[in-house]
């Protein structure tokens, strides 16, 4: 049975950040992922990663800008941390090898991003996600001998001493079919958000929030779950990512009249202001008949304005999105756009060291609510949100290892059997239920319909019977596989359980937020509502107990909510 | 929407079957990608076909497959293109070569993959000291890495690696791109070992045939084999003379061309290893090595690849064409850089004139052109904007 100081379940950069400052603090690490660590979402973050390192620019400045962003449901205790420290990240980051864009004087050279005062955005062309953690994955391969590698483990629960301490997990070799526990002093989640809830989505086909529910299911708050944001521009075709950098690098929005709306909407930043903004004035042209393309369902992103060498050069990925998945040469020709679900600002509730309420249990990355994204998160802070928080996590973890004997939970054994026997039961059930795939396709759906942009009292009451119905249907949901080698089809029947959790969070939450507030617009409460709702909302369940809604304040340390304007 | 059959090889470990084909019809529209044709039919057919995937935006490199007979990434393969080239009309997919099947379309990526990017040593040993803030570093050299950078590790070159095939214990194609990502970076501090390791490795760099394959499979433009040449050309930068005659092969070769307009083929083997003139022969190591080669010239003679007159007068083209040949040497040698074409269009918006733009642009559709293997689908070269 494998014992480590500190196990991490997720590779992407939250993990692999968390496993490298873990083994650089001495503790022994494990880290463990459901596919290799480069195959991890992050590999997809394009347009790069903020940090206030120019002699101009202050971390200040940059705090502003994302307290701002998170239309002030952002703790500011946890957003100044973040701000302070990324400077030296982004030096880390270089000093190992990250291949940053270099100025004509053959240093860091920055890219503007939006709702950012000053460019600050960090990157290598745009492909900054995927050459941040090829990289962090050198390093891991430096460290072979300090950290073990669990690839294509696939995580079914988190495991609990009779205190309710979390001290390790139960996995499944996706190989061989083998389970076993998993003992640690302390577990980190950094396992990513659950954006395959939603149908389109920009979020790979392992983004099914699993870390979020396996948190969930033992009692750790998941906190601004309805906080799900909606990226302005993504291909209308198949709702595949197209980078802010490309707006970053000056592209237009155009509606179907031509016209560039957004100098209604935000008329100092336009294209630049925050998510939220971009993503609700689109819809607000597409819902008032002014969207283009066939059905007028999209907006048209035009890079034309953009220097073809530049745009060859720094925008490479997308130009080979656009003619690959849209049949647009989008260096002479604007691309139809929407916008679609990216990215979910909740998740399990920490504080600024990662911790979650659960003793020994750490969350980093996007399955866990810091909460430095509040109501929206600027572009370009997700990489670092990962990274900073990463490292805070392992460093913290193998701190607390020191002072701790090695668990050996009484509990294990059963909770091994319990999985084994679920696993096993799940292979058994009979061919009558629903298929798996068609219950996530209706999930996404629904989520997408009513959970979107705009939001509603009844629409998010009809897409709660949904999905209280779709977990009724889940559980006797069958699948073909009955083998032991990499059985996908039983690990994705565990996912769409792990998915309808998450969605069911963000369906209640949603709900309970009566007021509008960065990625949440209520046509029923357009306003923001401070008296009420300048506070959190958390979403806990005690066993198989209803979930149960409670608050928690926002930290406000330097700056007042005042009203946003881009 | 229209039909598509897909012909999928599948194979169950545990069931003690050999490897066998099961057909799936499915309906989508022509340009979505062979994944999610066999992402519909394990959907809704059969949940027990595996295939590894996620982003289906070739970022992630999950999802390398054979598809007729070719490798590349499902997701980056649009169905009806996938019919047209089919045999029968019928998609055939299959697991990636030069791997070991785990199931299905799956294959043991870490037994031969990662292992090789293991052998590269492939993360940066820094150049000390190490400084406070950035390494001050050209921004040509990041852009040139930058193409290394791009590869998503999803074993494409891997599997369609021809020298792969024949030696198992080639470092091949995606670990020598990686080590290029280190040798070009300026603040690697052991580029002379990485490439004295690399070149004195019998399965090195050198043991790439330059059949291109590679360059056809990649599905971001990382073009491996160019990055393989260029750790080649920086060797012979630094004067590293292998034991493998790699580096001396490379300089016969390009005298023989330049003396002779084409290669003089019974010149070569002597040059390699005596020494790059008409006395190398003399060389007593070229001598073991024309004595050790004598059956393979034998065979040469008797299938007359090779005439006793063209072994020993070398080919003969018209002067014009020599003296053409001899101009491209010139105009190549007398430059004070090496141009390497890249992938990411170094520069920058200020000097975008009209010739530079036009040279540039060339560069990118020769990376495009590579990327898709299909030379006459590049857009036509524009002037500036």
């Amino acid at each position: 049975m494998p014992a480590h100081d500190v196990l991490i379940i997720g590779a992407g950069l939250a993990g692999q950040r968390a496993a490298l400052a873990a083994a650089d603090a001495g503790a022994t690490v494990a880290i463990m992922s459901k596919v290799h660590p480069v195959r991890s979402h992050s590999v997809a973050a394009a347009g790069g990663i903020n940090a206030a390192l120019n002699p101009e620019d202050t971390w200040e400045s940059h705090a502003f800008d994302t307290v701002k962003g998170s239309d002030y449901l952002g703790d500011q205790d946890a957003i100044e941390i973040m701000a302070r420290e990324a400077p030296e990240e982004i030096l880390h980051l270089e000093h190992i090898g990250v291949t940053f864009h270099r100025n004509e004087h053959g240093e860091l050279g920055t890219r503007a991003f939006g709702g950012a005062s000053q460019a600050r955005t960090y990157y290598v062309a745009d492909i900054t996600g995927q050459a941040i953690l090829h990289v962090l994955y050198e390093q891991l391969m430096k460290y072979s001998d300090r950290v073990d590698r669990y690839e294509e483990w696939f995580t079914t629960s988190l495991v609990q001493d009779e205190d309710g301490a979390c001290v390790g997990c139960v996995a499944r070799d996706i190989r061989t079919g083998a389970m076993e526990v998993f003992t640690a002093k302390n577990v980190i989640l950094a396992s990513g958000g659950c954006g395959q809830a939603f149908k389109p989505t920009t979020n790979g086909l392992i983004v099914t929030g699993d870390g979020i529910s396996q948190a969930y299911r033992i009692g750790a708050p998941l906190m601004d779950m309805e906080m799900v944001q909606y990226h302005p521009t993504t291909l209308v075709e198949n709702g595949f990512l197209i980078t802010e950098g490309a707006r970053g690098e000056g592209a237009h929005l155009l509606n179907g009249d031509g016209e560039r709306f957004m100098e209604k909407y935000a008329p100092n930043k336009l294209e630049l202001a925050s998510r939220d903004v971009v993503s609700r004035a689109e819809q607000t042209e597409i819902n008032e008949g002014r969207g283009a393309g066939p059905d007028g369902a999209g907006i048209y992103l035009d890079v034309t304005v953009v220097p073809r060498k530049r745009t060859l050069e720094a925008l490479r990925e997308i130009v080979n999105i656009g003619k690959d998945f849209a049949g647009v040469d989008i260096t002479r020709d604007p691309i139809l756009i929407r916008p679609g679900q990216h990215y979910v600002m909740g998740g399990v509730k920490t504080d600024a060291h990662g911790a979650t309420p659960i003793p020994g249990l750490y969350a980093a990355g996007e399955v866990a609510c810091v909460s430095v994204h509040g109501g929206n998160r600027l572009g370009a802070n997700s990489l670092l949100d990962t990274l900073i928080f990463g490292k805070r996590a392992g460093m913290h973890a193998a701190e607390r290892a020191r002072a701790m004997a090695m668990p050996a939970p009484k509990a294990a054994g059963a909770k091994l059997r319990e999985d084994v026997a679920e696993i096993d039961a799940i292979i058994a059930r009979p061919r009558t239920g629903r298929r798996i795939s068609a219950i996530k396709t209706e999930l996404g759906e629904a989520m997408n319909r009513y959970c979107a942009v705009f939001r509603d009292e009844d629409g998010l009451r009809q897409g709660l019977e949904i999905v209280k119905r779709l977990k009724e249907e889940a559980a006797t949901a069958y699948v073909d596989d009955r083998g032991t080698v990499f059985n996908q089809d039983v690990l994705g029947a565990i996912e769409l359980g792990y998915m309808l959790d998450c969605a069911e969070a963000i369906v209640l939450s949603a709900i309970e937020r009566k007021e509008s507030r960065g990625a949440q617009f209520r046509t029923d409460f357009p306003e923001r509502n401070d008296d009420e709702w300048l506070k959190h909302i958390n979403v806990t369940t005690n066993g198989g107990d209803d979930p149960a809604i409670s608050y928690s304040p926002v930290t406000i340390t330097r700056w007042q909510p005042e009203e946003r304007k881009y | 929407m229209s039909e598509f059959t897909l012909r999928l090889r599948r194979y169950d470990p545990e069931s003690g079957q050999a490897p066998y084909w099961a057909e799936y019809t499915v309906d989508l529209e022509g340009h979505r990608s062979v994944l999610e044709g066999i992402l519909q039919a394990k959907g809704e057919l059969d949940g027990s076909i595996g295939i590894r995937c996620s982003c289906r935006a070739a970022i992630c490199g999950s999802c390398g497959v054979l598809i007729n007979g070719k490798t590349g990434l499902a997701c980056h393969t649009h169905l009806d293109k996938a019919a047209r080239h089919a045999k029968d009309g019928v998609i055939e997919v299959e697991p990636m070569a030069n791997m070991p099947v785990i199931k299905d379309l799956i294959v043991d990526m870490d037994a031969v993959h990662w292992k090789k990017i293991q052998r590269v040593t492939p993360w940066l040993i820094n150049k000390e000291p190490i400084p406070e803030r950035e390494y001050i570093a050209p921004h040509e050299s990041m852009v040139d890495i930058t193409q290394s950078m791009a590869c998503i590790q999803c074993g494409a070159c891997v599997s369609s690696c021809l020298s792969l095939e024949i030696d198992p214990l080639f470092v091949g194609p995606a670990a020598l791109a990686k080590a290029y990502r280190f040798v070009g970076d300026p603040r690697d501090a052991q580029q002379y070992e990485r490439l004295k390791d690399l070149a004195e490795d019998p399965h090195g760099m050198y043991d790439c045939t330059h059949c291109f394959s590679c360059i056809e499979a990649c599905p971001k433009g990382v073009a491996p084999m160019n990055q393989i040449m260029r750790l080649r050309r920086v060797a012979g930068d630094h004067e590293i003379v292998d034991r493998n005659n790699g580096h001396r092969h490379e300089a016969a070769f390009a005298t023989l061309v330049k003396g002779y307009g084409l290669l003089h083929e019974a010149e070569l083997l002597p040059r390699s290893y005596g020494g790059d003139s008409w006395f190398g022969k003399f060389h007593p190591a070229a001598g073991q090595e024309l004595l050790d080669s004598l059956p393979v010239i034998t065979r040469a003679l008797l299938r007359r690849k090779v005439t006793p007159k063209g072994a020993l007068l070398g080919h003969k083209i018209p002067k014009d064409d020599l003296a053409s040949v001899q101009r491209i040497f010139d105009a190549v040698e007398s430059r004070d850089e090496r141009d390497e074409l890249n992938l990411y269009i170094s520069g920058y918006d200020e000097d975008d004139t009209g010739a530079q733009d036009a040279g540039a642009g060339g560069q990118a559709h020769a990376g495009n052109a590579a990327d898709q293997g299909q030379p006459g689908q590049t857009p036509e070269e524009s002037p500036a904007r």
